[in-house]
Parts: structure tokens; C-alpha cells; sequence
């Protein structure tokens, strides 16, 4: 049986206790739901001591808030909470979405959007157990000095693999890093850095504490798009998020993010500004999706060719846009969100 | 600071409280299947790759290889083995028996689980929903419609008398 | 003797089988479920590299770290192993070379598994890599040191049945094909586990998940260098096979020696990743097949060529060879016939049985290549099968003797059920319909070591109270075996099942089944189980009939009574007879034996494809493709099995079911591919196997033909439903979008890559330059002579 390795198991009870707990002991990391980590542990991806469990700090309401005056969702909330949150039902259905896209209902029961924000880059020279690393000689990510898929590469291509986190860059999210020496607010789009390794600007001692979605002035429409080869278990291979501010019928404003096709989720806003001033038909749609692939560049290092998942990210950023914009899936295709329904 | 050995944990197990002494370090299902013998509980992988190893906290579908006991303290935690109550089956379980929903039986503690808390919660699903409960947990016997026609099955049993 | 289904009180019954209370309740005890007293875990160091020689293997630090009680190498175990006679290629720990990424190298005996790993990574191995080879055309190639022996090549095949040639050119009509079907593995739920304990007395017990544990008993023999009377295996309820634990692995060699070593019980449970190292399933297979035909769609001839690559060693390969050619001439009639085969070893992990044993791919190339001449002859595709099919009672040209044959019925079923010839030409955009057809073994008509000896044994106890004793080799895996034994026993002796204890698949208390792979137990164990029944039933007769001045052929056996058959009233509870019959001569016990027919060919190959009797399979299946992906998704099939009888109806749909879902899996998604000699994903989250939300609708449709040497005319179900449907998916495709992919697994980027082909087509262009072996121009039978 896999095991985890030989660990301290510590339990503060309140966020400056875990903060500060962090702070002290060099060898610890943060675990919520676990999904991530526990895994990630067993195959030894991390050289780690102490877990700090953020499971006995004081759980408030997941939501707080309305679309009108803003939403705070904490970030211990569950992901199969949140997919099925009423107040996630309007302008921010997207996270809904994507939380109910999350792996299968047993993760969702157990993992957190806070986790999932955080998800660790995966790669499939890196999601391995530790003796399938060292036969196939150890990368950069852990225990090793190159990059197996990029092999010239200076630094790691690891693929952000959160379905949420597209979707909070799209709808332009904030949140609270709560560490040892104070608390901070930062936009997502502040969270992430393109590297695999380091691949946010939290502090190894920062417990995210909660997740700010702006006030909505007006009507807004979202959408989160997941490709992945089965409806369940599996990880993104490509995201497409998008919001859609309007005002009197016509777009005025025009959001969308991608992820897994880089080490960090990847803003196409600037992108999709042709849809602006607009009521866009499926035409338009298609011809600024076109050119929204733009910043897609996936390597080898997920399931499925990346030639393909290069090729799909058009068509998944055309199929949440005319979702958004209230457009029906297009004839004789497949829409990858409608499940097999039998009898 | 060393790494204890051993640590006190207190688990509430299908309805009975254990008082337990385990390493920190020990997931819940080594925990049930080591040191409580509760061995219903299995695995196929240790990974939350096929949910195998599935358990309910609190009612909810849960894996057992990525939780932690030290977590649980204080919540129910429904293994297959608390499925049945005095003496008698769950109507799931003799819907699986009856429709031969169980072929080599690995998977089946942690479907007739799943099922459970889907029928808890919503007592007559549809098709869908049961396709949707049960996505988390791999089976390669069935093909899964014995299973579906299982839950259905047991699902317009509740609430009729019992025969 | 056959019994109309009027006369039947439990065979043909879907009563609940058995074990199935024990499993919905989670006390059925796998292998890792069960634990000893001062147990102790084992684990296995495997090789990281794809080829190397070893120079050595220092255990010191290993042994001396605190908790480790034991460290092995190949020298411990030195004695050599396999599944055939032919090919005892193994090591239980290597000695001189690695083959593939997770060949066994050292073990360790730990008082916990967290000082097990540790102890492997004290553990130094110097090797000499070696450069790997990874592909059938570069174990072809040949170039740096043969993998086993002079050459990459452990087996070639090449029969000639009527002169193939002459006849190619004489057809009217010849079309040839390339496609290939990547490997895949059979992902059973349950990880392998074994566990040993040896007695004071120095007696050996392993239990393990095993599919065939009298193949391991034999080889804990050789390799332990011990008596089998003092070595007892018991097969554990396996938790899936699909023949993945059909094999001798080592870890049950190293658990039984860690144990002799230890003086304690030890335990070795494999994880997800050495699951995938231990392998044995689908050979990927590169095949060509060449057919004449007269215009009207009537084949004249066929060749066919297959290269498989059959991974690091032998294992079932050789038969494996030959099945990739055997079954073609039992699905259509074929008067002339050229096979030729090579397995190539390869830096994999060895490939093995899987679910269809040599014969899914074959028969994804056979079924796609004739849905194609269908279209160039301008015949349906339904129509183009009809034309060719052999009649029941008949030989093929390669020998095979067809008993019954439900094919036909089987076609009807499924095209009237799905509509196929009204809606194929009429379907939505992105979607279509595809068929096929396929046949399969009811078990191996010769046993893997060569003897006499019968297939499959049982041995009946009766109870003075009524209850029977039932005593069988084989395991249930799943597929409901127990059940099968138990209802052929209390239909005969007229009781329920309830009444019947099973003990199986225990070395020291069971008589012999070979095991419970190419879909041999309900149709051998059964007839040995209804052979045993009718044995004891007749001295149950002849004491009642003493006691009822009746003649005994006068007698039935019915609801726990043995009575008169025209005057029920007359007669006995089945424990009186039996009182009476223990009076009469002591216990009352009973045995039967099935030794199959004598149906090999003459020529040499011809063991392997002959089988007592034959199911056959017709599917269809809709496809919905999406036009901007590739994606393929399939909402309904429609699938009809040629049973023979089923015993238990719901067990052989849930049989059909689980077949049909393992096929899509097979089609759309499963594969095992390699990358810088590794395997690219041994993990359940990477190796894609189709979960509960694409479960299609089933239409399942039984066929009952009543076969003259099965078990009250049953054949097999666990295997031969697979066959039929890969193809059907590719043919579906082709309806949908006019694309032909050659290649399965059927990807998504395949499909859209193929709609973007001038050719329309994704797939091998050629097979490598070969040189077989001279033709053996074998006899054909006599009904074929001239044709």
C-alpha cells in the first residue's frame, strides 16, 4: 500500500496559530481537504515534515454576500458546497461550474476551493511515484535539475491544472492571505507566477482565508468550459472561463481566462475586446475565438496530444462565449457538459 | 521536534466510539483496515484514483486513503460494515445481491456507500443522478448498469412495507 | 442427456448467486484482507531500467537497517519459471539481466511497510544499462544484444491451409488492410496480494489472488525446490482477473520464500504501479489482412499477418501467437487459409491473456477490413457476414470443430433490434451505426502443461442431513463461478442452493480445475460438477429404489425429494436416501471429471484454437461524434450472445454488460504507452478506463443453442461478448464520418486528424519486412479438399 511519509500531524485552532506554526517549522506545508496533497505526498513529491491541518480553524458560512454588494466565499468552503451554492447560481455561475467539474463527488465532498486555487502544477513526469522518477531520472520539480519535457528549458513547465482558477481570473476574484506577519488582499491575477515550481506569490506561511468576487454592476453572464477525456476523475487539459458584463443588450465588457495550457492560469481578456459594444452572433464569436487562442501552448505533459489540445482551445473558448452570450451548442456536435443520459 | 510514534485518536465508526492509539501519519483507511479490522473497506490504488477505498463522513462520500483521523474526531464515520442494522441488510445491499450488481465484490463496499448517501439525500434519483453519484468510483466488472438498475431498484423499496 | 427448460428448477433460474450476500456486506476476504499473527510485509526493488545487465546487487545496509528480518536476490531463488512448459523464461528476482522498467531485482521482509521502502532504497544495483528495445520493428531491427536467446523473435507461426495464392488470384475481388490495436491491461480493482505462512512442520500455505492457482502450486515446486504434498495454495476471491492474474508472478515466489526464510507469515500486497509492471494483458498486435472474394461477397481465400510485441518475456505468448489466427475460419467460412505470426520480445512489461486472449485484435482487423469490401461490392454489411458463415456440425479449413452455432440468430437480434439496415443510411450529422461479429473458446481444448489428465475435477460429500459438500479447483473471479458449480449440482440432485457448501480452489482440499481463464469453468468444471452429481445421484437411486421396489431409471430427483416420475407421490426426502445409501455402504460421496475431446488438427500449432465448443457474438453500435473535436461518445448498443444455455441468465447478461463495457474502454480510450523506456502513466487517474456517466444503454440479447457437450448446453459468456464491439465502434465511425480509423485506441486527436486527411484514414501504412518461416502446407479435411 502507498503510505505517507513518517509526519508530525498539527492542528491549530485558529488562523494566527496556523500562521505562526507555519513560521516555525521549516518543513511543514498546509492541508485542507487533502485531495491534492495527500496524493502528491504518498508519491513523495514533496520532502515534508509536518502537516498543519486547516480543518479544526473556525468554519464560518461558505458564502457571504450577493452578487450586488459582492461575494465572499471561504476558502475552506467544499467544492460540491459551492456547486450547488444558490448564491453562485447568477453572474458567478462559472465557479459553479467549475467546482462541479472538480474530479469526482468524493473529492468535491472533501476538497476546497481554497485547494483548489492552489492545486499543484502536475505533470506527467511529476504526478509519479518516486521510484517511476528515479528510473526515469529525477526534473527540476523535485529531486532533479532539468525539465524532461522541455529538456533545454530553464525552468518548469508543470500545467496549473485548478478548474477554478480560470474562472476567478475571469471574474476578476481578490483574496486574503492571512500569514505571521499580517494579512493581505491581492487580485488573483496577483496570485500566480508562470513557473511551475513557484508558481504563486503566497508566503509558505499565508493561510488563504477567503475569496472576494467584485460587487456586479449591471447583468452578468459566465461560463467555465473543462475538456478532459473522461466526464469524471480527471484533471483539465484545457479550461475555458469567461464573464460577460452587459449593458442594454450589447457587451460591455468582455473577460475570459484559460487554464492548463501553461504553469499558470492565462488572462485572454485583451483578447475578446472585439465582442465589446456588440450583441455577438455566433459569427463573431467564432472569429474572436479564433484569434483568443493565441497564448495556448501546451507541451507533452498531459493526457492526449498537445497538438490537439493546442487545436481545441478555439473551440472551447467559441463553446463558453456562446454560452455566456445565451446562444444554443451548435448543430451536430457533442457538448462535452451534457452528460450520457440513458433510458 | 520528533515525530510522535503513536497518538490518541478517538473515532466514531459506525456508530460505536474507538479509542485508538495509531501514527500520525496513518490515513483512515489503514486505520480501519489495520487497527480496527474493519477490512470491508478496501483499496485500488491509495491515490483517490478510483474511490476504491470509499467511506461516509457525516453521510458524505468520502475517501478514506486521503483523510485523516485526527481530522474526523467527532464525526460519524459509515463503513459497509454499518450498512446492515440489526441483523438485517440495507435494501441496497439485497438489491445488489438480487440483481447481481456485486460480480468480484472490490468495488462494491464503496458503491452501496455512494448509493446510500445519494438515497439519504434524494430517495428516488433519476437515472442521471445515480450515473452522477457514482462517477467517483470505478468499477470493471459490471459495466455499472446492474449497479444502476440496483439503486433504482432499492430506491422503490423505501418506503414500501417490507416483505 | 438434455433437458428442456420445463424440466428445470434452478439451471436457467437468475437466482442469487452464493457469494453475493458475502460481498454487498464487505465480509468476503480478499487476499489483502486477511492478516496473521506476527505478520510481517514484504516488497519488491524493480528495475528502473527498460534493458541492463546486472553487475551487482549489494544488500548489506539493507539488511542491517532495523526491522529488516530478511533480503533477497536472484541467487535465493534461482531456479527459472513460466506459464508453458515451452517458455521458462523468468526469474522470480533477476539475476543477470532486467527487460523491462519494474522487473523484479531484491526483496525485503520488514516489520512494517514503511521500513520495507526503506530498505529498498538501501538497496544498490549496478547494472550496464543496455540500449532498449521498445517497438515491434526495432525488436525486428535487431541491432545490440537479443532481449532472450540468439534473436528478438520467440515465436513464428506460418500454415498454409489449400493454396492461398492460387486462389488470390482467381477472386474476383482482393482488398488487403493494415491496422494496429495498441496493448492495454486488465486494471482489475483488486491489486494483486499474496500471503505465506509456514507451518512448524515446515508446510508452506500461500493464499493469493490468483486465477489459476494450480499453475502457481506447480511452480512454488520448481522454483522453491519443494514437494507440492508440502505446499497447500489457496486461491483468495479474486477482485477482478481478466486474466491478469492468470499467471505466476513473483512476489507469490517471494512471499512463499520470504516466509520459509523468516519463520514468519508474510504479506505482499502490489501497488497500483507494480499492478501495471506485472501486466500479462493485450499484446499491441500490427496485423495485415489480405482477402479474396467472388463478386458476390463469398471469400475465396484469406492471409493473415500478425506481429505481435509481446513485452520482457514468454508468458502465455506462444499461444497468444497462435490466437491471432485461429478464430477467423469459426466465424466465416474460409476455404483457403494463410496465417503467419511473429511475437518479438520487446523492454516491456510481458504481455499475457486478456479478456479475448489473442483473438480482439485479429478480429478488429477482420471485422473493419470486410466492412470495407462490403461498400467496394456494393453489399450491406450485414448481408456481406451472412454470405460467409459456417454451418453448425462442420470443421474449419484449420480444424476446428464447430458444434452449435447461434450466429445467425445473433445477427437477427441485434439488426432488428437497432434498426441497423433502415438507420445506418439515414443518421444525424455526427452520428452512425456500426456492426460486427465474433466467436469465442468455451475453454482450451488442451491444457498449458502437456497430460492425459482431466481439465476439471469435483468432489461431492452428502451430508446424512441433505447438505452437499461441493469440492472444486476453480475460483471465483467475478464471474459467478461458484454459482455455476452450485446450480449444476442442485439441479441434478434436486435440491436448492442453499443446501450446498462450496470449498474451492485449495490445493490440499479441492481435486483439480486448471483455472479460471479462456473461459473454460462453467463449461468444463461444469460438466465435471454435473458428472459428480449424476454419480452420486445414481447411488441415491439405487437405495431408493431398493426401498421403493421401483426400477431406478423410474426415479427423479425434485424439491428435496426422490420420487417416482409418473407417481410423485411415491418416494423419499432426499436425506432419507441419503441415510439409507450411508447405511448401505458408508459416506456417501461422489466424483466427475471433464477431459475435453481430442479435436487438435493435424498439424503442428494445431493445440492452440480448438475448443469443445464455440459462442459466437453479433453487436451494434451508435456512435455521436463531435465534428469540432473527435470526440466520440456511444449512447447504445445492441448486443447478442450465442450462450448455449445460460445457467443463470442475469450472471451471463451481467457478463455480456461487463464485456461491452470493457470493449468501449478497449476502443476510445485504454492504452499502454512508453516513453524513455518507462511506462508513460501506471496510474488509475493516466491509464483511462470509462467511467459510470459513459455507460451506454444495453439492449442484451441472449441466444440459446443448446449445446451437445456443454453443461445442460451452455457455453461460454465471460469473454466472447468483448470481441465484436471494438470493431463495431470503428465501423460506427466510419458511418458517422466517413473516416476510417485503422488504429485503436480511437482518440480523440485520431478522429480529427483523419477528418483533415486527404485519405481520410488514420493508421499503419505497412507492416515491417519479415522474413517467416517456409509455409507448412498443412492437410485440410475432407469437406474442404479442392474448394
Amino acid at each position: 500500500m502507498l503510505r505517507l511519509p513518517r509526519l508530525r500531524y498539527l492542528r491549530p485552532r485558529t488562523v494566527d496559530e496556523a500562521a505562526e506554526m507555519a513560521a516555525a517549522n521549516p518543513g511543514s506545508m498546509f492541508i485542507a481537504g487533502g485531495t491534492d496533497l495527500v496524493p502528491n505526498l504518498k508519491r513523495r513529491q514533496f520532502d515534508v515534515s509536518t502537516l498543519i491541518s486547516l480543518n479544526a480553524l473556525p468554519a464560518g458560512a461558505a458564502v457571504d454576500g450577493a452578487a450586488k454588494r459582492g461575494l465572499e466565499i471561504r476558502a475552506g468552503a467544499t467544492l460540491d458546497e459551492l456547486a450547488a451554492h444558490p448564491a453562485l447560481d447568477g453572474p458567478f455561475r462559472a465557479l459553479a461550474q467549475a467546482c462541479a467539474l472538480v474530479s469526482t463527488p468524493q473529492v468535491r465532498a472533501m476538497g476546497t476551493l481554497g485547494g483548489n486555487l492552489l492545486v499543484d502544477p502536475r505533470c506527467n513526469y511529476y504526478n509519479q511515484t518516486h521510484s517511476w522518477r528515479k528510473a526515469v531520472g529525477f526534473c527540476m520539480k523535485k529531486d532533479g535539475e532539468i525539465c524532461l519535457v522541455a529538456r533545454s528549458s530553464p525552468r518548469c513547465w508543470a500545467v496549473s491544472s485548478s478548474d477554478s482558477a480560470p474562472v476567478a481570473l475571469a471574474l476578476d476574484a481578490q483574496v486574503t492571505l492571512h500569514g505571521a506577519e499580517g494579512t493581505r488582499r491581492i487580485p488573483v491575477a496577483h496570485l500566480y507566477r508562470d513557473d511551475g515550481i513557484d508558481y504563486t506569490n503566497k508566503r509558505r506561511d499565508e493561510v488563504m482565508t477567503t475569496i472576494h468576487f467584485p460587487a456586479v454592476e449591471g447583468r452578468v453572464t459566465s461560463a467555465y468550459w473543462k475538456l478532459r477525456r473522461r466526464p469524471s476523475f480527471d484533471f483539465p487539459i484545457l479550461g475555458a472561463a469567461v464573464a460577460i458584463t452587459w449593458d442594454d443588450g450589447l457587451v460591455s465588457q468582455a473577460r475570459g481566462a484559460l487554464g492548463a495550457v501553461g504553469s499558470q492560469p492565462v488572462d485572454i481578456t485583451p483578447l475578446l475586446q472585439g465582442l465589446k459594444g456588440t450583441h455577438p452572433d455566433g459569427e463573431a464569436i467564432a472569429g474572436v475565438a479564433e484569434a483568443a487562442d493565441k497564448p495556448s501552448r501546451p507541451l507533452d505533459n498531459t493526457d492526449l496530444s498537445h497538438y490537439w489540445r493546442k487545436r481545441m482551445t478555439k473551440v472551447y473558448i467559441e463553446r463558453a462565449l456562446r454560452e455566456a452570450c445565451g446562444l444554443a451548442p451548435l448543430e451536430g456536435r457533442l457538448t462535452a457538459q451534457v452528460k450520457a443520459s440513458a433510458t | 521536534m520528533s515525530i510522535p510514534e503513536r497518538v490518541a485518536v478517538r473515532l466514531r465508526v459506525n456508530g460505536e466510539e474507538a479509542a485508538l492509539m495509531v501514527p500520525p501519519y496513518k490515513t483512515l483507511l489503514e486505520v480501519l483496515r489495520e487497527d480496527m479490522a474493519l477490512t470491508g473497506t478496501k483499496h485500488g490504488c491509495e491515490l483517490g484514483e478510483s474511490s476504491t477505498c470509499g467511506v461516509l463522513v457525516d453521510g458524505k462520500p468520502f475517501l478514506s486513503c486521503l483523510s485523516m483521523p485526527l481530522d474526523l474526531e467527532g464525526r460519524e464515520i459509515t463503513t459497509v460494515e454499518g450498512m446492515s442494522a440489526d441483523g438485517r441488510s440495507h435494501p441496497l445491499q439485497i438489491a445488489f445481491a438480487e440483481l447481481g450488481a456485486a460480480q468480484c465484490g472490490y468495488c462494491t463496499p464503496a458503491m452501496l456507500l455512494t448509493a446510500k448517501a445519494l438515497l439519504d439525500r434524494d430517495p428516488h434519483p433519476s437515472r442521471g443522478a445515480i450515473m452522477e453519484a457514482i462517477a467517483g468510483v470505478l468499477c470493471r466488472c459490471t459495466g455499472y448498469l446492474k449497479i444502476f438498475e440496483a439503486v433504482e431498484l432499492a430506491a422503490s423499496r423505501v418506503g414500501t412495507p417490507a416483505r | 442427456m438434455t433437458s428442456s427448460a420445463d424440466d428445470l428448477s434452478i439451471v436457467g433460474k437468475s437466482l442469487i448467486k452464493p457469494d453475493a450476500f458475502s460481498k454487498v456486506s464487505g465480509q468476503t476476504k480478499f487476499a489483502d484482507d486477511l492478516a496473521l499473527p506476527r505478520m510481517i510485509y514484504g516488497r519488491i526493488l524493480r528495475s528502473p531500467h527498460p534493458y541492463a545487465r546486472i553487475l551487482h546487487v549489494e544488500t548489506s545496509r539493507a539488511r542491517a537497517h532495523p526491522g529488516v528480518l530478511a533480503v533477497l536476490t536472484g541467487d535465493d531463488l534461482p531456479v527459472k519459471f513460466g506459464i508453458l512448459p515451452i517458455s521458462q523464461d523468468e526469474e522470480a528476482l533477476a539475476r543477470d539481466r532486467v527487460r523491462y522498467v519494474g522487473d523484479p531485482i531484491a526483496a525485503v521482509a520488514a516489520t512494517d511497510e514503511w521500513i520495507a521502502d526503506e530498505a529498498l532504497d538501501l538497496i544498490e544495483v549496478q547494472f550496464q544499462t543496455l540500449p532498449p528495445v521498445m517497438s515491434i520493428e526495432q525488436a525486428i531491427a535487431g541491432n545490440g544484444e537479443p532481449i532472450h536467446g540468439k534473436s528478438n523473435v520467440h515465436k513464428t507461426v506460418a500454415l498454409e491451409f489449400g493454396d492461398t495464392g492460387e486462389a488470390m488470384r482467381a477472386a474476383a475481388h482482393v482488398r488487403e488492410d493494415t491496422v494496429f490495436f495498441e496493448g492495454n491491461t486488465h486494471l482489475p480493482m483488486e491489486q494483486h496480494a499474496a500471503l505465506a505462512q509456514v507451518a512448524a512442520d515446515g508446510k508452506l500455505t500461500l493464499w493469493t489472488s490468483s486465477q489459476t492457482p494450480h499453475y502457481v502450486h506447480r511452480a512454488l515446486g520448481k522454483v522453491l525446490e519443494m514437494p507440492m504434498s508440502r505446499i497447500r495454495v489457496i486461491a483468495t476471491p479474486n477482485g477482478g482477473g481478466f486474466g491478469g492474474k492468470s499467471d505466476i508472478f513473483s512476489h507469490e515466489l517471494v512471499a512463499a520464500k520470504l516466509a520459509l526464510v523468516t519463520g514468519r507469515p508474510v504479506k505482499i500486497t502490489l501497488t497500483r504501479e507494480e499492478v501495471f509492471y506485472a501486466h500479462r494483458g493485450r499484446h499491441p498486435v500490427l496485423m495485415k489482412v489480405k482477402t479474396g472474394f467472388t463478386k458476390d461477397g463469398r471469400i475465396t481465400a484469406m492471409q493473415f499477418q500478425s506481429f505481435l510485441d509481446g513485452g520482457g518475456y514468454g508468458s502465455y505468448g506462444v499461444a497468444s501467437t497462435y490466437y491471432t489466427g485461429a478464430l477467423q475460419a469459426t466465424t466465416y467460412a474460409i476455404p483457403r487459409y494463410r496465417f503467419e505470426a511473429v511475437r518479438l520480445f520487446t523492454n516491456k512489461p510481458p504481455c499475457g491473456p486478456k479478456r479475448g486472449h489473442g483473438t480482439p485484435q485479429p478480429r478488429f482487423a477482420l471485422e473493419t477490413h470486410l466492412d470495407k469490401v462490403a461498400e467496394e461490392l456494393g453489399i450491406d454489411p450485414v448481408e456481406i457476414r451472412l454470405r460467409n458463415l459456417p454451418k453448425a456440425d462442420s470443421r474449419t479449413v484449420n480444424w476446428l470443430r464447430i458444434t452449435s452455432f447461434g450466429l445467425e440468430e445473433c445477427i437477427n437480434k441485434v439488426v432488428e433490434g437497432s434498426g441497423f439496415l433502415k438507420r445506418r443510411t439515414s443518421m444525424p450529422a455526427g452520428r452512425g451505426l456500426g456492426f460486427a461479429v465474433s466467436c469465442y473458446l468455451s475453454g482450451a481444448g488442451t491444457a498449458i502443461y502437456w497430460n492425459d489428465m482431466p481439465h476439471s475435477e469435483v468432489q461431492l460429500k452428502l451430508d446424512r442431513n441433505g447438505g452437499v459438500s461441493l469440492l472444486c479447483g476453480a475460483i471465483d473471479i467475478g464471474q459467478g463461478s461458484d454459482h455455476i458449480l452450485a446450480a449444476i449440482v442442485a439441479e441434478v440432485l434436486g435440491v436448492s442452493l442453499e443446501d450446498i457448501q462450496l470449498t474451492t480452489a485449495d490445493t490440499d482440499l479441492t481435486p483439480i480445475d486448471l483455472g479460471s481463464y479462456s473461459s473454460r469453468v462453467t463449461f468444463m468444471a461444469g460438466n465435471a460438477a454435473k458428472a459428480a452429481a449424476e454419480n452420486v445421484r445414481d447411488r441415491l437411486f439405487e437405495v431408493a429404489a431398493r426401498a421403493l421396489q421401483c426400477d431406478r431409471d423410474d426415479l427423479i430427483a425434485r424439491d428435496h425429494r426422490i420420487v417416482r416420475r409418473n407417481r410423485p407421490a411415491e418416494g423419499m426426502d432426499f436425506a432419507q436416501a441419503v441415510q439409507l445409501a450411508e447405511a448401505d455402504d458408508g459416506v456417501v460421496t461422489g466424483t466427475g471429471s471433464y477431459t475435453p475431446p481430442k479435436l487438435a488438427g493435424p498439424y503442428k500449432g494445431s493445440g492452440v484454437g480448438p475448443s469443445p465448443a464455440y459462442s459466437y457474438s453479433a453487436a451494434v453500435v451508435e456512435v455521436d461524434c463531435d465534428t469540432q473535436t473527435g470526440e466520440v461518445r456511444v449512447p447504445e448498443v445492441w448486443i447478442a450472445h450465442d450462450i448455449g444455455r445460460a445457467i443463470n441468465p442475469m450472471l451471463v447478461i451481467g457478463q455480456v454488460e461487463g464485456s461491452v463495457y470493457m470493449a468501449l474502454g478497449e476502443a476510445l480510450m485504454e492504452e499502454q504507452t512508453f516513453r524513455l523506456g518507462l511506462h508513460k502513466f501506471p496510474s488509475l487517474l493516466e491509464y483511462k478506463s470509462p467511467t459510470a456517466l459513459e455507460t451506454p444503454i444495453m439492449h442484451t440479447y441472449l441466444v440459446e443453442t443448446i449445446d451437445r457437450e456443454g453443461p445442460f448446453g451452455a457455453k461460454e459468456a465471460g469473454q466472447g461478448p468483448l470481441l465484436p464491439v471494438i470493431p463495431a465502434v470503428a465501423n460506427a465511425i466510419y458511418n458517422a464520418l466517413g473516416v476510417r480509423i485503422d488504429e485503436v485506441p480511437i482518440t480523440p486527436d485520431k478522429v480529427l486528424k483523419a477528418m483533415n486527411d486527404k485519405a481520410k484514414r488514420v493508421g499503419p501504412k505497412s507492416v515491417p519486412a519479415f522474413d517467416f518461416p517456409p509455409l507448412i502446407d498443412a492437410d485440410v479435411p475432407d469437406e474442404w479438399q479442392g474448394k
